[in-house]
This record gives structure tokens, C-alpha cells and sequence, in this order.
């Protein structure tokens, strides 16, 4: 999303999509993930939306739809490029919304070269270091921004945070359009013929739903969509978990684009976030490449120096054109006085990065010994992360672990209850790790917010005071920060200044010395010389002068009031619920929503008003804050000279691209390709139907020997495991269990590891309902309950059928609940442009009975490894 | 219904809500809205979280994703979960059609309750609210109820739980359990306080509707209506007529198949809407025992 | 999947199987009760018409085996409670509408003026008062005898409830055959005449109402054919027969026979009162004993 409209986040609100006409729900189980927020899609189905859910399996929340259709997993493009092609084979796209909010009409340089052409890869390629040189997917006569030293967009370890800002472009104009559409080299035409063969018959066979059933979604959502009517995409991670996951959300984009549903009222991609707080925390930069607010990590291959990095990362039009304000605010946040202009406000103090520091590089490093010491706080890696195995391997070849966590995870106990432990495979005696338990208190046993998945921050209080020993992650991080500083008070050295310089003084209260949480949040909002709260990033300054731990968030705390904390209910105010919390960026809760009125200001129509131009007053006004200058004028053409926000023209509804365009073709930005492409799982016993290039050549894998891989049906021995198999999420637990698996209220309601298997595939292999079966892939073999179920979409296709197991992946050896963790059976195959596991498909074998134990288990496994 | 007016008649025992007399509150009770019921469990949740009740065991049963199976001691809210191959709407096309019907099932809260009607402690009481409770100071655990509720929603808590349900041998004084029944409160202490039941708090979807009675009813047969023009496939309302066997549920529900289906009876009557005749047949049994003891004599001496 | 199963002419649907109404928590205690109150209550009619028609020894005895058997009915019932330390809440309120009020009323009364009577007999004191003890004790007797049919009927089992018109009469009958037996085996034959008489005659009573009960139940009374409820049955068919013939036949020569064929009446009345229990529990264990019927009636009604 954020190469297609410039922010990562979900463009809309979950209550929004009651204004919805008709709904998709793909690669996401909202009523059992997301059961709150699904209310609003229920209301909309109520006031007679058509909502679909498109999902290998029949969950609780097809059973809420008007129509499910079971697709084979993994296949998602397919089907989406399918609808692409609907749309533009029967000439639904919204012309004037397309024409001019997109960046259809830009041309491309005549160098381009389709997958079409290459037989599934793009021109580029280099099979030498498995890395596209980006220059031909750039717009004519521009110069891609590349990272440093590198042809591609970036390096697999600074992959932007956010919109593909530079296209190269001097201003905000692209240099070359057709407005016609009608150039073969514009990125209109270039869609249109990478899916022309992605025909109705072309997606019944690759993704197993039928002709008809394909047709119903594609053609809802042409008459849903318009002046009059918007629809929604909704997803989850059964769109980002796979391989090809980044692609499958960028296919998303583009039909949103093409039908003119982005940034309007009841349109747009709602995406779903996990954990209560993930999007807080990868807005405050939990991930390795980014600094908060989606600032890039500064690299060490790069030039040093404030300046270099300000230059290479600025975007000639739109709002990262002010990275210089939001930088120096951060800088200012974090070192105070000790920032000053002279000494490139500390600047190199951050740390630079060289490559990949996701968290299954880092477990293949520990792997190789080359890390000492590890911090795991509120993770459970043991259980939760594609093969579970292979971590704990790494585990147990670190010096220290720390975990802090609510209760003894499986990650906590790795040394002493795993898997391994039980086969004889590792022994307690041989694992040099010295484990350190810190209990955690929870959310409510103490203050602070949380960033919903709308990017809602919302306040919560401590309800109840935090037993024994356990203590919040803020004490933990603020106490261990003021020790660290009180050792190294005294020292000269030049490596420890970043630590002593840092304003590390926030209020604590009580007998614990707990840190004032409001102050942290005060901090990020930002202050200026006077030390008032700020407002908002608009008045973020790059001359030190003002300081601002995270520029999105700034306005959080405007004049001095925690915004986070109103809880004004909804139905005091009007649906959008302004005075509810708070939202980034500036509370605007419909993104890009100057894209709900047309060129000149006025909404598309009476029933989906949102934003608009008051002529009058000269300002947009709405429903919704406005996503946009207030004071831009719909027809403000950028002077030559303009610059940053001041270059987006006044009826560019997306400020954070440098053309202020969604982005139907991406030049610039992703590692795997400017359009998305249907490539096959990693592991998929189905041969690509549209190229010899099987899956995605550009796919993040670690050639280890702890991660072997099932053969795929394009390798010699592609039928060993034959069947599909998808993990996911049961409403009764949380993700690897911490949570739910030690509290009896949840656990009794699924208190059992099962795999549910449609009765066609029982019979095949002659599972019973109610007994056991054991499920095994190259990795690892487990055992599971059999659910015999009609839910589980068997695939026919291609005169064959392909058979699903789904599997939950919350269950581990302890808690009160136990089970085999799916996630022994997975294995470690990434996205590029994110690092994220591809478990959402992947293949496996079944058979009934129990699981072997001790020895016999690794034993099983091995033989029935093909070569 | 005189059936029960006469009873209540007979035992002049304050068992009726009318009897509250300027204390009487409007009828509380539920309307659950089944057709948008997601499945969530979180009323299940709320009310053991609430209520303080007790876990209820680790079974896992492969009835679909119901492994809480029934309403009991431990378990005031229990949600069904029926996978079939039947279309949601009756002009759905294709025969591979699939729906899920999940449904929240509790106490009736009956208009002519067999529990309490039974209960020989006078524990079971009609609240100020046209509610049925069990006050857990005064059951003394005869179990009475728990057969003669036509819903089987009452059971008999044992704690600590015996190996089945295979009856216990004898003798069984002083066995250390409950031994109490328990039962869906209607969270009396929260109407009290002026707050909603926590099942229906929780709900997400408002499939569980708390409220007066006689409007959840005018809701339920508006709501009904709008299924039935879009051509859902078997809605019914069922409890919301006064004149059934119960007298009409204070928890009523809207279903989208037979009763049964759902693990509910399709006609359920109150137990002691017979009792007058079955106390008239007792008479003239006890009568006839009597006389025929006295015919015994009539032989004279051997 | 849900299942389907096949009734009656209709095929049904229920939930995986499961049962719709609760089979009752009552313990082995209940059936036990059952029969020792129906032996107290049918003793109490013995002994009072004894004492009129002047058979003294027949009374005497009866008084005692009613007595004791009032002592232990309390006892198995309290026992039964989960709570038994609150057995008196019990007597906390008389409610019409609760058999089981209205038996545990019955039961105090029937149990304290039978023992006050008996330890006064043999004390031999205070007259007076054993009398109006004795005569309580009699008017207690027929309901005490009969009110567990109802107690059982009362409830949602559908083959008790069902059975609403014929368990009292049967429970009298099977009291009045206890109470016969179980005095009749203390007395030599000449002084046991109605005892006997009264036991064959409550056996053949009893024979002909689970016939007719039976039958009227129709589909939901092949619980008594079928598991535990179906062997009791059997059970005590012949037990009871065998031993109302032994008594008719013999009973009045032989105080062996006498005493053998009481004892099978005996046996053969607790097997039935096990009989009748067990079948409660097997037919609220299978939903279609709870459905089909009342779909039978919906679908009469709605044809009316
Ligand atoms: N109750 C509960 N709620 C949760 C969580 C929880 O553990 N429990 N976890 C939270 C977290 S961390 C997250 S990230 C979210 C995740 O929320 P979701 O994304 O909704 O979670 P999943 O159940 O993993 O996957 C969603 C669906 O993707 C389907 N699926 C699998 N493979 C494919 C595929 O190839 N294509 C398509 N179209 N669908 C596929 C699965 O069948 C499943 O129904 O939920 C959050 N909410
Ligand atoms: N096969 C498969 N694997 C998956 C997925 C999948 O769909 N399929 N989904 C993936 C996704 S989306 C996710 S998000 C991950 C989740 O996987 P993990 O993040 O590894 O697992 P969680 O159980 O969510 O771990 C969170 C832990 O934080 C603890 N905790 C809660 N609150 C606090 C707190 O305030 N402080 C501290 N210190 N600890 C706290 C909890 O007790 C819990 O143990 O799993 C991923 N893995
Ligand atoms: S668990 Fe929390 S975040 Fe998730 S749906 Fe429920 S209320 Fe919302
Ligand atoms: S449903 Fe059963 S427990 Fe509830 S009030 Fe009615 S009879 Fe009593
Ligand atoms: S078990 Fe308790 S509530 Fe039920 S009838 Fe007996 S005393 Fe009343
Ligand atoms: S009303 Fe209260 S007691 Fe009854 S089910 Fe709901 S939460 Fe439980
Ligand atoms: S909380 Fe509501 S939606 Fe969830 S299972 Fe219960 S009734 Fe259904
Ligand atoms: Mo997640």
C-alpha cells in the first residue's frame, strides 16, 4: 500500500465499512480475527451490501457473507488479476478518477519489458546476484532512485518504509502522459496487456472456484463501484504471508484505483493489523530498517553526514519532501540540547545498517554462533515463527536470553520442554544459553496506548496493579536505559555518548518508580523551543527548533491534551466520530480523502460525500478531517520552483507520492517487480500455468540446512507432498498462544490442536473424524485431531483435484491447553520486500494415526524425505 | 392459560412477578438475533468471566467448533455450531452450497417457569424483572429442577468433577461437592446495578438484544419479516408467543432451521401445566390403594 | 456435521445427538427411596385397617416395618441433596406446585407420627396420643404411597411426563404389593392373610398398569424394551409374578413359601421402581424421545 498510495496504513476506518455497497473479505477471516470491527460489516450487509469472502476455507465469516468462494491457497493473484481484467476487458474503470488521480496516462520507458515477454520475469533481472536493476521500469526519461551502490530499489536491508517517493521525478510532474490512454508505452496499456490472459476460465483453473462464482465478485464489484456506489477490500495476513505477499495487496491497489474507490467513504483496502498494537509499533519503528514515523534507517554503505541522507531521501514533491523536519524533530527528541546545527544534530549517533537484520536473518546468524545475546520481549518465536525448530536451534546457541513475557513461553522453556528435548535430540545439559525470565505486566496493569489497525491511538488506564514481580515493558526499558547510564557515567569514550546524551528523564510515580507514560507519548507529539506541544508535523522545523520523537504522531498531544485519551461515543457525533481518540496523521481517518470529490472540489455524488472545497470559505471542509492541504485550492497548479507538498497539484489527492498519483504501476520501490504477477507458492504441487518461472524469482530464502524444502511440481519428485496445507487463526486463541493457552475461560473453548480436512481427502487417506492424524513436510511431522469437515475447499482443477489441510498454529507444548505448533511444519521462505514467512501455503503429507515419539520421530521424517 | 393462573392460585406462593407489586420492573429478556450471530464465544467469556463460574473441562469434541456442547452448571451461555449443506438464502444457485448456523443459546427465563414451579425450597424466584434465578443460599441440591426444565438448561455442579456422569454409589452423605444447581442468572446483580447482562455486552454483532420483552418482540417479528423478503432460508421466531406451552420465553430467539436442530425442543411445554390433573390421577390412586387395602381384609380370617 | 436421524415415520435432525432435556442427577438413593416409601405408605394403610378389622400381630408388624422404613426413607433422600446440611430448607415453604414440597410434607408427617406410634407401642404409653399418631400415620398412608408417581411425572422426561396418568397408579400398586410382602415375611401365614392377599393383588394391579402404560406411551415407551430400564423390567415381571403366584398358591400353608414368595415381590418391586428410573435417564438421553413426540403433536396442531 504504501508504493501504491504512499502510507502504509489501512485507508479506512473499520466503522466505515457500514457505507460499503458491496465488501471483499480476502486473505482475512474478519469475524474470527477481527470479531469487533466485523459488526460494521454485518451492519453494511444489513443495509444490503454484497460482501464476499474469498478464503481457501468456509469460516465464520463466509458464513456471515452473502457468498463465500473457495479458492486453492496461494493463488490470490490469480484472482485478482482476473478482476483487473474484467474491469478492463468490460470497461469499468472510472475514467476520470483514473485519468487524473492515477498515474495510468504516465508513459514508461520503451526498455520495459513485461513478464509476458520474459516468461514470468520482468527486464532486469540478474541471475547472477537474484536482483532486479530497476532502470527500465522507471518512467521515461527519469532516473530511478536506487540505494546505494545497488541497481535495485533498495537493498534487502533498507527497504523504505513507505511510499515509493522519488520516481526520479525533478517536480511533481511526471515528465511524459497520455491522457488518452492510449500510448502502448503508458502504464495504462502496459496493465492491460500484462493481464490480458488472466481470463475468468484462467482464474476457475488456477484458483478452483468456478467461472460463475469468480464472475459474481468481479461483476458486484464493477456495479458497486462509481460516482455513486464504493466498495472495500478487506485482508489480513492471508494476503501478507506468502512469498508474494507485498504483490498480492499491490493487485488490490489497483483494482481499488482503477474503479475510483480509494479515499472515499465505504471504499478503499482495509488492512488488518495483528497484535492490539502492531501498527503502533512498527509506526514507532520496532523493525530493523526504519526509525520512527517510516523514517529509513541510515545506512553505512551510504555517504555520511545529515545532508547525504536528507538528499537521498527526499522526495521532490509531496510530504516527504519535508524529511528534513521530520529527521532533525527526531533527533531533537532524542538528544535535546546535546543536537545541535554544528554537530548534524547528532546524527551520527544512529546507528547505520549493512544489510538484512529482519528477525530470520538474525535466527540464521545465531545459528552460525554469530550472536551472543538475545532479548525477546512479548514474542514467542518457539511457536509463532515459521519453523519453530530452527529457531529454537538458534536459541540454544546463544550465550544469554532474556525473555520478558506474561508467562513461560515456549521460548522461555525452549531449554527444558521443546520438541528436541523429547526426541533426544537436544539435551538440557548441552545447551550453554543461560535464560533469564522477566515477568511482564499486562495491558492493564498499567497506562498507555494503543495504535489500532485504523491507526486509531487509543488511551487506556491501569485498571489493576501489577503483581509481584511483573513489571511494564516502559519500566523495564526506562530503569535498564538509567542504569546503563549511571555505569557509564563517568566514561570518555566516544561509543558510549549516544547513551549519555540521550534525554533520559522522564517523571516516575509510585512505589515502583514507574515512568509517566503520558510523558513518553508528550515526547513523540513534540514540543517547540518554549516547550508548548505542537499541533501537528505541518509546524515541524529543520533548524532545530523543534523536537518531535515521531513526526505522525505529532498532534497526539496538541495543546498539551492527551487526544489519545477522548472518549466521546460515537453516537454523539457524527459517524467518522472525530472526538473519539486520535488518529495519524492528524486525525484524518479516511486517507487520501480529497479523492472523494472530483477535480474541481465537488463530491461524486450526494451519497458519498466526505470531503469537499468550500468555495466560500476557501477551505476543504467535510465530514473527515481533510487529507490535504486545507487551503489548497482544487485548481493550484505548483509554480516550477515549488517544492515538497507546495509541488502536488490541487487535484492530486495523494500527497505523500512525489506526483501525487495512487500508483497502478510501481517504477520504483519493490524489489520483486513494478506490477503483480501470479507466480506459484514456494512449495506448491501445481505448475505455474502462465510461465515457466515457477514461483517468484525474487523470493527471500536461506539456503540452511534446518530448512529443507518439500519439491515443488515443476522438481524431480514434485508429488511427495502432495496436498496444500494453510495456517491460521481460531477466534478462541492468540496467535502462538501466550495469551490464551494458560487462561481456562479460553482454552476449554478450543482445547485441542486439530486439522480440518474435507472428507474427500479423509477418504483418500483414510483419516477419521474425532482420531488422530499426523501431518508431516520435509521439516517436521506433528499430530493433530481430525476435523472432517465440508469447509475445507478440495481444489479441481486441470481434470485433478488438489486437496487443503488447514491448520491452527496456536498450539505448543505448554499452557493448559497443548498441541503440536504448526509451525514445526513450516518453513522459512520470504516476502523480499518485508521478510514476512510464506505459511499461509506451503505443502505437507497426512496420515492417520499418532505422531512417532522420541527417536522414531526424526527418524519418520528423514525417510520419508525424497533423495 | 387458566392451567396456570390455577396454580398459581393454589399455592398463593410468591412466585409470580406480579407480586412485586409497586417493585415490579418491566420484563427484562433477550431477543438473540441468530442470523448474525459470528460464533465468537465472547458472550460465552463474559459471562464465566462475570460470574465467576468455574472452567468446565478440556474436551474437545469435533462437534464442528462447539466443544462447550451444552448449557449447564458451568456453562450459561453455550454456542451451537451446525454445518450444513443448505444454502443461506432460499435462490442460491449451486449445490455445493454451505452454511454455518451458529446460535447462543441460555436460560428462557420462561413465563411459566417448571424450575422454579418444582423447586420444593422455594430457592428458584421470580425477580422484580420477570426473571428466573436460583438463590445459591437456599438450594439445598435435590436436583429437582434440573429435569423438569423442558430446555435442559439447569444442572447440578460437581466440584470436584466426578470421572462421568454415571450416578455415584451409595451411601453419599457428606460428599465434598456443590452439589448445588446453577444457572443463567439474567446477571440480576447487573440489572440491579443498571447495567446490561454481560453476554449481551459483549456480543459484537448484537445478535444477543437485551431489553423489555414486549419490544424485543416487536423487533423480532420486524426483523423476521425483512429475512423473510430477502429470502432467507428458513428464519423463524421461536419463544416470542405468549400462548405457547411455556407462555413465551424471556429469552426468545430468532432460528434459521428446526428447533431441533439446534439441540432445542420444537414444542416445549411446562412440566406442571399438567399438574393439576396429574394431582387429580395421585387422588384417585391414593383412594384406590386405600380401598384396595381394605378389600385385602375383606376375606376375613384363614 | 449434524446428523439425521430416522424416527417414527419422520426423519429428524438433532444436535450431534446430543440430549435436549437433562437427565435427571438424582443418585441410586432416589429408586431406593422409592420403594422404602411406598413399603412406609402401604404399611401405614395395613396397619390401620389391621387395627380396625382387629388383626393385632398384622398391625403391630406393619406399624414397625413402616416405621423403619419412614426412618430410612428420610435418611436416602438427605442424602441424595447436594447440600444435606440444608435438607430443612426443604420445609422452608409448602408449595402445591412441587410434588417434591408437597411428598417432603408428606413424608415428615408420615414418618413422625409412624415412629412416635411405633416407640409408644412398644413402650406401651401414652395411648392417647399413639392413637391420633396411628391416625395420622393412616391419612399420610395412600398419598405417601402414590405421590412419587407424580413427583416423577412432574418433570420433562419424556417417559415420565408422558406416563402422568398411569405412574401414580402404578407406584400405588407397587407400594401396596411392598407393603404386603415385606410384612407378610414376619408373620406366620394364618395371621398374614390381607398382607398376602394385598401383595398378590397390588403384583397382578401393577402387571396390568405397566401393560397399559406401556402401550399408551407408544414409541417413547420402548425405553422399558431396550438397556438397563428394559432388563429391570424384565426382572421384575418375572420376580413378581413368580412371587405373587407362590403366594396365591401356597402362601397360606407354607410359611417357607411365604416367606420366599414376599421376598421375590419384594425384589421383584425394587426392580421396578429401578426400572422406571433407569428408563427416565434412557429417554432424555436420546433426543428423539424428546423431539418426536412433540413434533407429532405441533404438526396435530397445526393440522387442526
Ligand atoms: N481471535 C484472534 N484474533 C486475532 C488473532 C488471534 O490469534 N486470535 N491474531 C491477530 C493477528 S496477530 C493477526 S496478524 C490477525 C490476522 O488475521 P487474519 O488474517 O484474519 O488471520 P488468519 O486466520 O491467519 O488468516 C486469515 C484467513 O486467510 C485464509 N487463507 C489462508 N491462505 C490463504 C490464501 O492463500 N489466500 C486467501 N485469500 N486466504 C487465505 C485462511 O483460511 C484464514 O481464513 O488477527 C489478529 N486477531
Ligand atoms: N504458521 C503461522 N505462523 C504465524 C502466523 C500464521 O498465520 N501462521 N502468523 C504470524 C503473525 S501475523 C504473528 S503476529 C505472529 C505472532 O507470533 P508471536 O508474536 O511470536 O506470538 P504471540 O503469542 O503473539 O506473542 C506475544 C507474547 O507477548 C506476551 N505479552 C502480551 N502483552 C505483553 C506485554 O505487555 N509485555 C510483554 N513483554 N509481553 C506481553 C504474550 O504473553 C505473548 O506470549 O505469528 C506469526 N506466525
Ligand atoms: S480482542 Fe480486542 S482488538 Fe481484538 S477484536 Fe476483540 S476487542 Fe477488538
Ligand atoms: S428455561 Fe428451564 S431453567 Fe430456564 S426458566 Fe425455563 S424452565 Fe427454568
Ligand atoms: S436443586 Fe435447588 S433450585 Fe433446584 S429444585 Fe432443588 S432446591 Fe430448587
Ligand atoms: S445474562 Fe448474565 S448470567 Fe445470563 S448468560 Fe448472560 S452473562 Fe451469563
Ligand atoms: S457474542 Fe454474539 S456473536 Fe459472539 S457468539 Fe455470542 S451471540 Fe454470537
Ligand atoms: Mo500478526
Amino acid at each position: 500500500m504504501g508504493t501504491s498510495f504512499g502510507r502504509g496504513g489501512a485507508t479506512d476506518f473499520q466503522q466505515d465499512l457500514q457505507n460499503s455497497d458491496c465488501i471483499v473479505i480476502m486473505g482475512s477471516n474478519m469475524a474470527e480475527n477481527h470479531p469487533v470491527g466485523f459488526q460494521w460489516v454485518v451492519e453494511a450487509r444489513e443495509r444490503g451490501a454484497h460482501v464476499f469472502h474469498v478464503d481457501p476455507r468456509f469460516t465464520r465469516t463466509s458464513a456471515m457473507a452473502s457468498k463465500w468462494v473457495g479458492i486453492r491457497a496461494g493463488s490470490d493473484i490469480a484472482f485478482l488479476g482476473g478482476i483487473i481484467n474484467y474491469i478492463l476487458e468490460h470497461e469499468c474503470w472510472f475514467d476520470e478518477y483514473v485519468k487524473h488521480y492515477t498515474n495510468a496516462p504516465v508513459l514508461i520507458t520503451e526498455d520495459y519489458q513485461d513478464t509476458e515477454d520474459l516468461d514470468g520475469l520482468f527486464s532486469g533481472w540478474d541471475p547472477e546476484t537474484h536482483e532486479y536493476d530497476i532502470t527500465t521500469w522507471a518512467y521515461k526519461d527519469t532516473e530511478p532512485q536506487t540505494a546505494p551502490g545497488k541497481k535495485s530499489s533498495a537493498t534487502r536491508g533498507e527497504q523504505s518504509g513507505h511510499g515509493g517517493h522519488g520516481g526520479g521525478l525533478s517536480h511533481g510532474e511526471p515528465p511524459e502522459e497520455d491522457l488518452s490512454l492510449q500510448d502502448p508505452n503508458c502504464v495504462f496499456q502496459i496493465v492491460k496487456r500484462h493481464y490480458a490472459r488472466y481470463t475468468p476460465e484462467f482464474v476457475a483453473e488456477t484458483c478452483g472456484c468456478s467461472v460463475e462464482e469468480f464472475l459474481r465478485v468481479a461483476k458486484n464489484l464493477c456495479e458497486n463501484s462509481g460516482r455513486d456506489r464504493t466498495s472495500a477490500f478487506v485482508y489480513a495476513v492471508g494476503w501478507t504471508q506468502h512469498t508474494v505477499g507485498v504483490q498480492i495487496i499491490r493487485a488490490a491497489a489497483i483494482i481499488q484505483l482503477l474503479l475510483g474507490n480509494v479515499g472515499r467513504p465505504g471504499g478503499g483496502i482495509v488492512a488488518l493489523r495483528g497484535h492490539a498494537s502492531i501498527q503502533g509499533s512498527t509506526d514507532l519503528a520496532t523493525l530493523f530498517n526504519i526509525l520512527p514515523g517510516y523514517l529509513n534507517m541510515p545506512q553505512s554503505a551510504a555517504p555520511p553526514g545529515l545532508d547525504s541522507y536528507i538528499e537521498r531521501g527526499t522526495a521532490p514533491a509531496g510530504w516527504w519532501g519535508k524529511l528534513d523536519t521530520y529527521i532533525v524533530s527526531m533527533l531533537k527528541a532524542w538528544w535535546g540540547a546535546a543536537a545541535t546545527k554544528e554537530n548534524d544534530f547528532c546524527f551520527e549517533y544512529l546507528p547505520k545498517i549493512d544489510e538484512d537484520h529482519s528477525e530470520y536473518w538474525t535466527f540464521t546468524q545465531m545459528l552460525e554462533g554469530k550472536v551472543k545475546g538475545y532479548l525477546i520481549a512479548g514474542e514467542n518465536p518457539a511457536v509463532g515463527s515459521a519453523n519453530a525448530k530452527l529457531h529454537r536451534a538458534g536459541l540454544a546457541k546463544l550465550d544469554w536470553l532474556v525473555v520478558r513475557d506474561l508467562v513461560e513461553t515456549e521460548t522461555a522453556a525452549f531449554w527444558y520442554d521443546s520438541p528436541e528435548i523429547e526426541t533426544g535430540e537436544r539435551k538440557t545439559e548441552e545447551i550453554p544459553t543461560e535464560v533469564f525470565f522477566l515477568p511482564a505486566s499486562s495491558h492493564v496493569e498499567k497506562d498507555g496506548s494503543f495504535t489500532n489497525t485504523q491507526r486509531l491511538v487509543q488511551w487506556h488506564y491501569k485498571a489493576v496493579d501489577p503483581k509481584e514481580d511483573c513489571r511494564s515493558d516502559l519500566w523495564f526499558y526506562y530503569h535498564l536505559g538509567r542504569k546503563i547510564r549511571e555505569q557509564l557515567k563517568d566514561s570518555q569514550d566516544p561509543k558510549d555518548l549516544p547513551i549519555l546524551d540521550l534525554t533520559w528523564n522522564y517523571p516516575t510515580h509510585g512505589e515502583d518508580q514507574e515512568p509517566s507514560a503520558e510523558a513518553v507519548l508528550a515526547e513523540m507529539n513534540g514540543f517547540d523551543s518554549a516547550g508548548q506541544a505542537l499541533a501537528g508535523y505541518k509546524l515541524l522545523k529543520a533548524d532545530g527548533s523543534t523536537a518531535s520523537g515521531c513526526w505522525l504522531y505529532c498532534g497526539v498531544y496538541g495543546g498539551d491534551i492527551n487526544m489519545a485519551a477522548r472518549k466521546k461515543p460515537h453516537w454523539e457525533q457524527s459517524y467518522t466520530a472525530l472526538e473519539w481518540a486520535w488518529a495519524w496523521p492528524m486525525n484524518r481517518r479516511i486517507l487520501y480523502n480529497r479523492a472523494s470529490a472530483d477535480r474541481d472540489g465537488e463530491p461524486w455524488s450526494e451519497r458519498k460525500r466526505l470531503v469537499w472545497w468550500d468555495a466560500k470559505q476557501k477551505k476543504w471542509t467535510g465530514v473527515d478531517t481533510p487529507d490535504f492541504d486545507e487551503e489548497k485550492p482544487p485548481d493550484y497548479e505548483p509554480p516550477d520552483d515549488a517544492k515538497g507538498p507546495d509541488a502536488i497539484r490541487g487535484d492530486h489527492p495523494f500527497i505523500m507520492q512525489s506526483d501525487g498519483q495512487g500508483w497502478l504501476y510501481v517504477p520504483q520501490g519493490l524489489l520483486d517487480g513494478p506490477l503483480p504477477t501470479h507466480y506459484e507458492p514456494h512449495e506448491s504441487p501445481m505448475r505455474n500455468p502462465l510461465y515457466s518461472q515457477q514461483a517468484s524469482p525474487d523470493r527471500q530464502r536461506f539456503d540452511i540446512s534446518q530448512d529443507p524444502h518439500n519439491p515443488s511440481a515443476d522438481e524431480p519428485d514434485g508429488d511427495a507432498y502432495p496436498y496444500v496445507v494453510t495456517t491460521y487463526r481460531l477466534t478462541e486463541h492468540h496467535t502462538a498462544g501466550g495469551m490464551s493457552r494458560f487462561v481456562p475461560y479460553l482454552s476449554e473453548l478450543q482445547p485441542a490442536m486439530f486439522c480440518e480436512v474435507h472428507p474427500d481427502l479423509a477418504r483418500e487417506r483414510g483419516l477419521v473424524h474425532g482420531e488422530w492424524a499426523t501431518i508431516f513436510t520435509a521439516r517436521a511431522a506433528i499430530e493433530a485431531r481430525v476435523l472432517v469437515t465440508d469447509r475445507v475447499k478440495p481444489i479441481r482443477t486441470n481434470g485433478r483435484v488438489v486437496h487443503q489441510v488447514g491448520l491452527p498454529y496456536h498450539w505448543g507444548s505448554r499452557g493448559l491447553t497443548t498441541g503440536g505448533a504448526a509451525n514445526e511444519l513450516s518453513h522459512v521462505v520470504l516476502d523480499p520486500n518485508v521478510h514476512i514467512q510464506e505459511v499461509k501455503a506451503f505443502t505437507c503429507d497426512i496420515r492417520p494415526g499418532r505422531r512417532p515419539r522420541g527417536r522414531r520421530l526424526p527418524e519418520f521424517v528423514r525417510e520419508r524425505r525424497p533423495r | 392459560m387458566s392451567d396456570f393462573a390455577t396454580l398459581t392460585d393454589i399455592t398463593g406462593h410468591p412466585d409470580g412477578w406480579e407480586t412485586y407489586d409497586a417493585d415490579q420492573q418491566p420484563r427484562m429478556g433477550f431477543f438473540t438475533d441468530t442470523s448474525i450471530c459470528i460464533g465468537c464465544k465472547a458472550c460465552e467469556v463474559a459471562c464465566k468471566e462475570w460470574n465467576v463460574i468455574p472452567e468446565d473441562g478440556l474436551v474437545w469434541t469435533g462437534d464442528s467448533y462447539d466443544n462447550t456442547s451444552e448449557l449447564g452448571a458451568n456453562s450459561w451461555r453455550h454456542v451451537a455450531f451446525i454445518e450444513q449443506r443448505k444454502p443461506l438464502r432460499q435462490d442460491d444457485e449451486g449445490d455445493d452450497a454451505l452454511r454455518w448456523l451458529m446460535s447462543s443459546d441460555v436460560c428462557k427465563h420462561c413465563t411459566h417457569a417448571a424450575c422454579l414451579d418444582v423447586c420444593p425450597t422455594g430457592s428458584l424466584l421470580r425477580t422484580e424483572y420477570g426473571t428466573v434465578v436460583v438463590q445459591e443460599d437456599i438450594c439445598n441440591g435435590c436436583g429437582y429442577c434440573v429435569p423438569a426444565c423442558p430446555f435442559g438448561v439447569l444442572d447440578k455442579r460437581h466440584l470436584p468433577r466426578k470421572p462421568d456422569d454415571e450416578p455415584l454409589a451409595l451411601p453419599l452423605l457428606g460428599k465434598k461437592e456443590d452439589g448445588r444447581v446453577w444457572k443463567c442468572t439474567l446477571c440480576y446483580d447487573r440489572l440491579k446495578g443498571g447495567h446490561e447482562p454481560a453476554c449481551a455486552k459483549a456480543c459484537p454483532t448484537d445478535s444477543i438484544q437485551f431489553g423489555e420483552v414486549d419490544e424485543l418482540r416487536d423487533r423480532a417479528h420486524k426483523r423476521l419479516d425483512k429475512l423473510e423478503q430477502n429470502g432467507w432460508n428458513g428464519a423463524r421466531l421461536y419463544g416470542d408467543d405468549p400462548d405457547d406451552g411455556v407462555g413465551g420465553f424471556g429469552a426468545f430467539f430468532l432460528l434459521l432451521d428446526e428447533p431441533e436442530v439446534y439441540g432445542l425442543p420444537p414444542d416445549p411445554v411446562v412440566t406442571t401445566k399438567h399438574l393439576p390433573e396429574m394431582w387429580k390421577t395421585t387422588a384417585f390412586a391414593a383412594a384406590a390403594t386405600l380401598v384396595g387395602t381394605a378389600v385385602a381384609f375383606l376375606g376375613g380370617r384363614e | 456435521m449434524s446428523e439425521s436421524i430416522t424416527g417414527v415415520g419422520t426423519e429428524m435432525q438433532s444436535y450431534y445427538g446430543r440430549p435436549i432435556v437433562k437427565e435427571p442427577v438424582w443418585q441410586p438413593e432416589i429408586p431406593t427411596y422409592l420403594f422404602t416409601g411406598g413399603i412406609a405408605g402401604g404399611c401405614s394403610l395395613l396397619h390401620g385397617f389391621a387395627r380396625v378389622a382387629g388383626y393385632e400381630r398384622l398391625a403391630k408388624t406393619a406399624l414397625y416395618v413402616g416405621a423403619a422404613a419412614d426412618v430410612v426413607s428420610p435418611a436416602l433422600l438427605i442424602s441424595d441433596l447436594g447440600r444435606p446440611e440444608r435438607f430443612l430448607n426443604m420445609l422452608r415453604v409448602f408449595k402445591v406446585t412441587s410434588p417434591m414440597s408437597v411428598g417432603s410434607w408428606i413424608l415428615f408427617v408420615s414418618g413422625g407420627a409412624s415412629n412416635t406410634a411405633a416407640a409408644l407401642e412398644l413402650v406401651g404409653r401414652l395411648r392417647p396420643v399413639k392413637w391420633v399418631a396411628e391416625l395420622v400415620s393412616f391419612a399420610a398412608g395412600a398419598p405417601l404411597a402414590t405421590y412419587t408417581g407424580t413427583l416423577f411425572a412432574d418433570t420433562a422426561i419424556p417417559v415420565w411426563h408422558e406416563a402422568r396418568k398411569e405412574l401414580p397408579w402404578l407406584f400405588g400398586a407397587s407400594a401396596a404389593a411392598s407393603a404386603g410382602a415385606a410384612t407378610a415375611i414376619f408373620l406366620p401365614p394364618k395371621e398374614s392373610g390381607p398382607a398376602r392377599r394385598l401383595a398378590v393383588a397390588g403384583v397382578a394391579v401393577e402387571l396390568g398398569v405397566m401393560e397399559a402404560m406401556q402401550h399408551r406411551l407408544g414409541f417413547v415407551g420402548e425405553v422399558y424394551k431396550k438397556e438397563a430400564a428394559g432388563k429391570l423390567a424384565r426382572a421384575s415381571k418375572v420376580l413378581t409374578a413368580a412371587g405373587a403366584a407362590a403366594l396365591a398358591a401356597r402362601g397360606r400353608r407354607s410359611r417357607g413359601a411365604a416367606v420366599a414368595g414376599s421376598a421375590l415381590v419384594l425384589a421383584g418391586e425394587l426392580a421396578l421402581r429401578w426400572s422406571v428410573f433407569r428408563a427416565g435417564f434412557q429417554s432424555a438421553r436420546d433426543p428423539r424421545y424428546t423431539v418426536i413426540p412433540q413434533k407429532q403433536r405441533k404438526q396435530q396442531a397445526q393440522s387442526k
